[in-house]
C-alpha cells in the first residue's frame, strides 16, 4: 500500500471535483462545484450549516450519487464504480461522522475491530488486538478498550470514532463537522489529532467545519462554500481577508481575530 | 396545492407514494434473496439475533400459550358439554391450536415484539449514520444487519411455533385433567388422532412465512427510517402494523391453498 501511495503523483489530485450539481427535489444544494485535493494536504471546505457542505463529502464517499459532473478519487471515478469496486475504494477512505456514528451495541474494541475483521480475513487475533491498540494509543484512549459508546463523552466518541476509520489505513480522510458540539478544549485537542493523524498515517483530508478555529488550526488550504459553491479558495489568510461580503459576513459572526 | 406542484403527481399524492413504497418493497425482497446465498456469510451475527429473538421471547410466549390453550379449553367446555361430548375437547383444541393458534399467536406477539425491536434498531441505526458508517467502512450492512435478521426471524418463528403449540397444549391438559381426570397419555393420543401430516406441514409453512414477513418488514422499515427520532418511532410502529396485516392476508392464502391440497 506504501509503495502504491507513493508512485501516485505528487501532483496528481487524490480527489478531483469537476462540475458538481447535486439537488433534493427542488432545493439546489451544490451547483457547479469544483476542488482538488493533493496528496498530504488537508482542506477545510468551510461554510454555514445547510450549504451542502456534507453532502459533498457524502458524494465523496459514494453515500450519496450526484446529479451531474463528476467526483474522482484516487483516479476512479465514484459514480462509475460498481459494489465491488466502490467497497474496495471505501477501504482506502476513512470517514468521520459528525455524530461518531459509533455502533451503540459494540464496545469500543468490537468498534474498532468491526471493520477490520470484516476486510482483513487473514488476520490473526494478535494482529486485529495490536492494531486496536495502534489505534487506540494514536487518539489517547487506550484506556476506554472496554467501555460502550454511551459511557463516552462527546470528545471522546469524536476520537473513537477517528480510530475507527484509522484502523483501516485510509489514505483519505473525510471529517464532518470534527469540532461541533464540543468545549473549546476538546476541539483543540481534536484539531491537534487532526494534524497528527496527516502526518502519522500520511492521509490527505476534507475536513468539513463552520469553526473558523478548527478551520485555521488543520486547513492547508481553505475552500468557502456559500449559496451551494466555493465562492473563494485558498489559505485561510487569503480568504479570511476576502473583500465578498458574504465571506466577510460569516467572518464577523465569529471571534477568531 | 398548486397547478404546477399538482403535475408533479400521476394520479396523487397518497396513490404515488404507495406505489413508490411498493417497488421499493420489492426491491427490497429481491436484494435479499440475491444477497443472502452470496458469502461473506454472518454466521456469529446470526446466532446472536436467533438467541435474542428465540430465547428472549421465550418468557412472553410461554405465558401466552398456556394462557391460550387454558382459556380455550375452559371456553369450549360448555358448549361441548350440551351435547354430551365433553370427551372431544383433547381433540377440538388440538385441532384449534396447531391448526390456527399457535402459528397465529406466536406469529402475532412476535410481530409486537421482535417486528418493532427490529424496526427500532435499525431506524435508529439509519439516523444516526450507522449505516452510513459501514459503508464507508467497507462493510455491507444489509448483510450484517437485514440478512442475519430476516434468517433468525425465519428459522425462530417455526422453532417458537411448536413451542407455543406444546405449551398451549400442556395448559389444555391441565384445564382436562382437573375437570375430567384424563390421564396424559389418553389426552394426547386423543388430540393427534384428528391431525394429520398436511395440517403440521401447513402450520409449518404459516410460521416459515410469518416468521419472514416479520423480519424482512422490521429491517425494511428500520433500513428506510428518516426525520430522526421521530421516523425511529414511525419505523418501529410501521414494523407491527405492517407485518400483522400481512401475517392476516398470509393466513387467508394459505389457509385456503391447504384447503384446495386436502380436496
Amino acid at each position: 500500500m506504501e509503495n502504491e501511495r507513493q508512485n501516485r503523483g505528487k501532483d496528481e489530485p487524490v480527489i478531483k471535483i469537476r462540475d458538481l450539481y447535486k439537488s433534493f427535489g427542488s432545493n439546489r444544494v451544490l451547483k457547479d462545484v469544483n476542488l482538488d485535493v493533493y496528496k498530504g494536504e488537508n482542506v477545510v471546505v468551510l461554510g454555514r450549516s445547510g450549504t451542502g457542505k456534507s453532502v459533498l463529502i457524502k458524494i465523496i464517499a459514494g453515500l450519496l450519487t450526484q446529479d451531474s459532473g463528476s467526483v474522482c478519487v484516487l483516479g476512479e471515478d465514484v459514480s462509475k464504480l460498481d459494489d465491488k469496486e466502490l467497497l474496495e475504494l471505501r477501504l482506502k477512505i476513512g470517514f468521520s461522522f459528525q455524530n461518531s456514528a459509533l455502533y451503540d451495541s459494540m464496545t469500543v474494541r468490537e468498534n474498532l475491530e468491526f471493520p477490520l475483521v470484516r476486510n482483513k480475513k487473514h488476520l490473526k487475533r494478535k494482529e486485529i488486538d495490536a492494531s486496536v491498540e495502534r489505534v487506540l494509543t494514536a487518539v489517547g484512549l487506550a484506556q476506554t478498550i472496554n467501555q460502550m459508546p454511551s459511557e463516552l463523552s462527546g470528545g471522546q466518541r469524536k476520537r473513537i470514532g477517528i480510530a475507527r476509520t484509522l484502523i483501516l489505513n485510509p489514505e483519505i480522510m473525510l471529517y464532518d463537522e470534527p469540532t461541533a458540539g464540543l468545549d473549546p478544549i476538546t476541539c483543540i485537542e481534536i484539531n491537534n489529532l487532526i494534524n497528527r493523524v496527516k502526518e502519522d498515517f500520511n492521509t490527505s483530508s476534507i475536513i468539513i467545519t463552520h469553526d473558523l478555529t478548527c478551520a485555521k488550526a488543520t486547513g492547508d488550504r481553505v475552500a468557502m462554500l456559500l449559496e451551494g459553491t466555493f465562492a473563494k479558495e485558498g489559505t485561510f489568510d487569503e480568504v479570511f481577508d476576502s473583500n465578498d461580503g458574504r465571506i466577510k459576513s460569516f467572518y464577523n459572526y465569529n471571534f477568531i481575530k | 396545492m398548486s397547478v404546477k406542484q399538482a403535475r408533479e403527481f400521476i394520479v396523487s399524492k397518497g396513490v404515488d407514494s404507495f406505489f413508490v413504497d411498493l417497488n421499493s418493497a420489492v426491491k427490497f425482497n429481491i436484494r435479499f434473496f440475491r444477497e443472502v446465498f452470496l458469502p461473506p456469510y454472518e454466521g456469529k451475527e446470526i446466532i446472536k439475533q436467533c438467541y435474542e429473538i428465540g430465547w428472549k421471547s421465550l418468557p412472553l410466549i410461554s405465558l401466552t400459550g398456556f394462557i391460550t390453550g387454558l382459556v380455550f379449553t375452559k371456553q369450549s367446555r360448555p358448549s361441548l358439554a350440551e351435547f354430551g361430548a365433553t370427551s372431544w375437547l383433547p381433540s377440538l383444541v388440538a385441532i384449534a391450536i396447531i391448526k390456527a393458534l399457535a402459528p397465529l399467536v406466536t406469529a402475532l406477539i412476535a410481530a409486537g415484539k421482535v417486528g418493532s425491536n427490529i424496526g427500532a434498531e435499525i431506524g435508529s441505526m439509519r439516523v444516526t449514520e450507522q449505516i452510513d458508517a459501514m459503508e464507508v467502512s467497507a462493510v455491507n450492512p444489509f448483510k450484517f444487519l437485514v440478512v442475519s435478521r430476516v434468517i433468525a426471524t425465519t428459522v425462530m418463528i417455526p422453532i417458537l411455533m411448536f413451542y407455543t403449540g406444546c405449551v398451549a397444549m400442556l395448559g389444555s391438559y391441565i384445564n382436562v385433567h382437573t375437570n375430567e381426570m384424563t390421564s396424559f397419555v389418553a389426552f394426547f393420543e386423543q388430540a393427534f388422532s384428528k391431525i394429520s401430516f398436511l395440517d403440521i406441514f401447513s402450520s409449518l409453512t404459516k410460521a416459515v412465512v410469518y416468521g419472514y414477513t416479520i423480519g424482512i418488514v422490521g429491517c425494511y422499515q428500520g433500513y428506510n427510517a428518516s426525520q430522526g427520532t421521530e421516523g425511529v418511532g414511525k419505523a418501529a410502529n410501521a414494523s407491527v402494523v405492517v407485518s400483522m396485516f400481512l401475517i392476516f392476508v398470509e393466513e387467508i392464502l394459505i389457509v385456503q391453498i391447504t384447503n384446495s391440497i386436502r380436496g
